[in-house]
């Protein structure tokens, strides 16, 4: 136990002597929430509209007013000709064009085939087609409003509950999803060159012949880190809560639990990379080029893992931060108590001991 | 010249002796190309629906049948009450709830009004809004035919007067790959020549070898070109793969010019990578190198609109994504690929890349110390 007390304060010192990377490890996750958390966002705020009206009469005014006033759309202007379109579009000027079409007003009233184009530039397909639902919605809700849609004697009135996240903001989806990212990566970085720098520097040696085994010799790599994630997973909690305003509905010991336990298999997954390589430069490239496109793609941060095609859906599946991230929309968003992520745990407590197994299978104590 | 011939030939000499690296610039942009274009998929289909139906009644059924043939919906539970309901969104079985009232058959017909309930998750606020949007809809359409059922003379109650027609330039069948594949592009390309320069001198100052450079008399401009041109070729090497993968796998061919391509990814290449050794001048340890590459790219590649529009962002972001190169060099890609830009039409995301190349190259230069 001494020994490894001992071992132990001297990775703290390898690690504190350093002091520009302690301070990275400290500061790079807090500017990462940060920038993340308000810069990933899918919601559609002020996006610039143009308007080409053949009509111009109260109807295509009252839309157009209609959309000006919602919290989506900003007019940006009149076309005058269609010769302009083109341009518009490609200089990306705007995100819709609204076309009229002609005697929207009459054909409204008499013949009902009054027409109204929706133009996006579908290039960002999400952007597109949620736009073109909002301004639909619009439209329509103007058509009810101006008495254009006489109301049914007859009605089924739905009321609509949006549960967990009523007003729709979309950090609460996301900061969940890059803590998991930033606490991912940032762990399995750190770790993964503890033993690799050793093997470089050839120090190695001086550890494989003290009488400490390979267990005590990686968990005594750990603590350390262990401990700086401690303090930025308390960072960035403070900032989803105060700063980027998305609250903790669940237990919070609950919550930290099953952090430090993702925090846990994180480290382990960088220790197992660093038992692997020989060199600092191959651990890094491995735990950066190797984790960061599978835990952004793959995780559900951005993109809803039940959309992927079956076998990306199974790859996702052994991918620590897909069920710590599950693990966090549940108990902070929803705030759910430790039976909704029982699965999620599990997972994650199995994924550390088959980490650190392989780690240990894979530990030479003999130099080559 | 000669002196820069020597230098290139140690450069590749070490590129190529650990088979890690060549192996690395082939096989991550193939793999992640052919990958990960499948991912991006926000396409709201397939709703998980809980029905809990207090009514029972011909009405509830017939609309509920209505839900299920609408090709957005699958019940995957029927449950007795709301609370039951609730865990199995609770569990994510589901993310609707279609809560029908008792008395819904006989309210309609007697009192021409009834109550509907829907709740849905909106942790994910776009999949949320969208499943109750389309759920609200199919009630409305079922409102009308109950009314016609019930009180006959369709004309009265003519459903909305407007056609509205949705038209999606440049992309009118809203593929996701045509979306992807020029932002994954981006990424493999600017993780291959920002990461790897900036570790190669990092490397050489931590193993202590950049003294024997710096003893010799190679000039420092010498000295950085020829460590930057390998990772052009790289550079290119990716990209070529990218515009390949593209064409053949996910039939993506440049309504542009294809030149126009290469172009600017050359301007974008010899400023990441002066990006690159920029960071490797300040950093002492290859890990400090790699945390902060690891964190400009990342800030990069989130904040450029590469997966969500610049435009959604705050106003302050917004300003930290004018100094981000990739969101020049990714407009720049869907615009010669999608929308058949030409040299002309991309003039200020021209001079925005030569102002970064101009920028960091010559910071690189000026802050590369032969002596410490």
């Amino acid at each position: 136990m001494r020994q490894f007390l001992i071992f132990t304060q001297k990775e703290f010192y390898h690690i504190l002597r350093d002091r520009w990377t302690t301070v990275l490890l400290l500061i790079l996750p807090i500017a990462m929430i940060l920038l993340f958390g308000f810069g990933i966002t899918t919601e559609i705020k002020n996006t610039r509209f143009a308007v080409y009206d053949m009509s111009h009469d109260m109807a295509t005014r009252g839309i157009v007013n209609k959309l000006e006033t919602s919290e989506y759309f900003t007019l940006e202007g009149y076309l005058d000709h269609p010769g302009q379109i083109e341009g518009i579009f490609k200089r990306k000027k705007i995100g819709m064009l609204v076309v009229f079409g002609e005697r929207f007003y009459e054909n409204q009233l008499h013949s009902g085939d009054a027409q109204v184009q929706l133009i996006t530039d579908g290039t960002d397909p999400n952007t597109a087609s949620t736009l073109t639902n909002y301004a639909t919605n619009l439209i329509r809700e103007y058509q009810q409003e101006s008495g254009t849609l006489s109301p049914l004697p007859i009605q089924i009135l739905p009321q609509v509950k949006l549960l967990y996240n009523p007003t729709m903001k979309s950090a609460y989806n996301i900061v969940p999803g890059v803590i998991g990212m930033v606490l991912m990566l940032v762990c399995a970085m750190m770790t993964s060159v503890s033993l690799a720098r050793e093997k470089e520097m050839g120090t190695m040696e001086v550890i494989l012949v003290s009488p400490m085994p390979p267990l005590l010799i990686v968990l005594s790599k750990v603590v350390p880190y262990f401990t700086i994630s401690m303090i930025n997973l308390f960072n960035v909690l403070l900032l989803a809560v105060f700063v980027l305003e998305v609250p903790i509905v669940g237990n919070l010991f609950l919550l930290i639990f099953v952090s430090l336990l993702f925090i846990f298999v994180a480290l382990a997954l960088g220790i197992l990379i660093s038992t692997l390589v020989q060199t600092q430069l191959v651990a890094l490239l491995a735990s950066v080029m190797g984790l960061l496109l599978p835990v952004v793609m793959l995780s559900g941060l951005m993109f809803p893992i039940e959309n992927m095609p079956v076998v990306l859906q199974y790859v996702a599946q052994i991918i620590p931060a897909k069920w710590y991230i599950e693990a966090m929309r549940n108990v902070m968003i929803k705030g759910l108590g430790i039976s909704a992520i029982i699965k999620e745990v599990l997972v994650l407590a199995l994924m550390a001991v088959v980490l650190i197994t392989i780690s240990l299978k894979k530990f030479k104590i003999r130099l080559e | 010249m000669k002196m820069l011939r020597f230098l290139l030939e140690k450069e590749f000499k070490q590129f190529f002796r650990n088979s890690f690296l060549p192996r690395m610039v082939i096989m991550f942009p193939l793999t992640a190309l052919l990958i990960y274009p499948l991912v991006a998929n926000f396409e709201v289909k397939n709703i998980n629906l809980s029905v809990v139906d207090h009514d029972k009644s011909t009405f509830s059924r017939e609309l509920l049948q209505k839900v299920q043939s609408s090709g957005y919906f699958r019940v995957t539970d029927v449950s007795p009450d709301y609370a039951s309901a609730l865990k199995s969104v609770e569990l994510d079985e589901s993310d609707v709830i279609l809560e029908i009232p008792s008395h819904f058959e006989k309210n309609l017909v007697r009192e021409m009004k009834a109550d509907l309930m829907i709740s849905a998750n909106a942790v994910n606020g776009n999949k949320g809004g969208l499943g109750t949007a389309y759920l609200v809809a199919i009630v409305n359409e079922y409102n009308s035919a109950i009314t016609t059922k019930l009180l006959g003379d369709p004309g009265r109650f003519r459903a909305p007067a407007a056609e509205i027609l949705p038209l999606f330039r440049y992309n009118p069948g809203l593929l996701y790959s045509v979306f992807m594949v020029p932002a994954i592009m981006v990424m493999v390309l600017a993780m291959i020549s920002g990461f790897l320069p900036a570790l190669n001198i990092v490397g050489e100052k931590e193993k202590g070898t950049i003294e024997q450079m710096n003893v010799t008399p190679v000039r420092k401009r010498t000295f950085i070109i020829s460590k930057l041109i390998p990772y052009w070729l790289a550079g290119y090497v990716v990209l070529t793969i990218g515009i390949l993968v593209a064409l053949l796998v996910w039939r993506l061919f440049p309504v542009g010019f294809v030149g126009t391509i290469y172009l600017f990814a050359t301007i974008f290449l010899l400023g990441f990578s002066g990006f690159g050794l920029v960071v490797s001048n300040y950093a002492v340890t290859v890990q400090q190198a790699m945390f902060m590459m690891f964190f400009f790219v990342l800030t990069f590649i989130f904040m450029s609109g590469l997966y969500t529009p610049v435009e959604n962002m705050p106003g302050w972001a917004q300003m930290i994504s004018n100094f981000s190169p990739m969101k020049y060099i990714i407009e720049v890609l869907r615009r010669v690929y999608l929308k058949g830009s030409g040299f002309n039409d991309l003039l200020p995301q021209f001079w925005a890349l030569c102002g970064f190349a101009l920028f960091f190259n010559g910071w690189a230069v000026l802050s590369y110390r032969k002596n410490s």
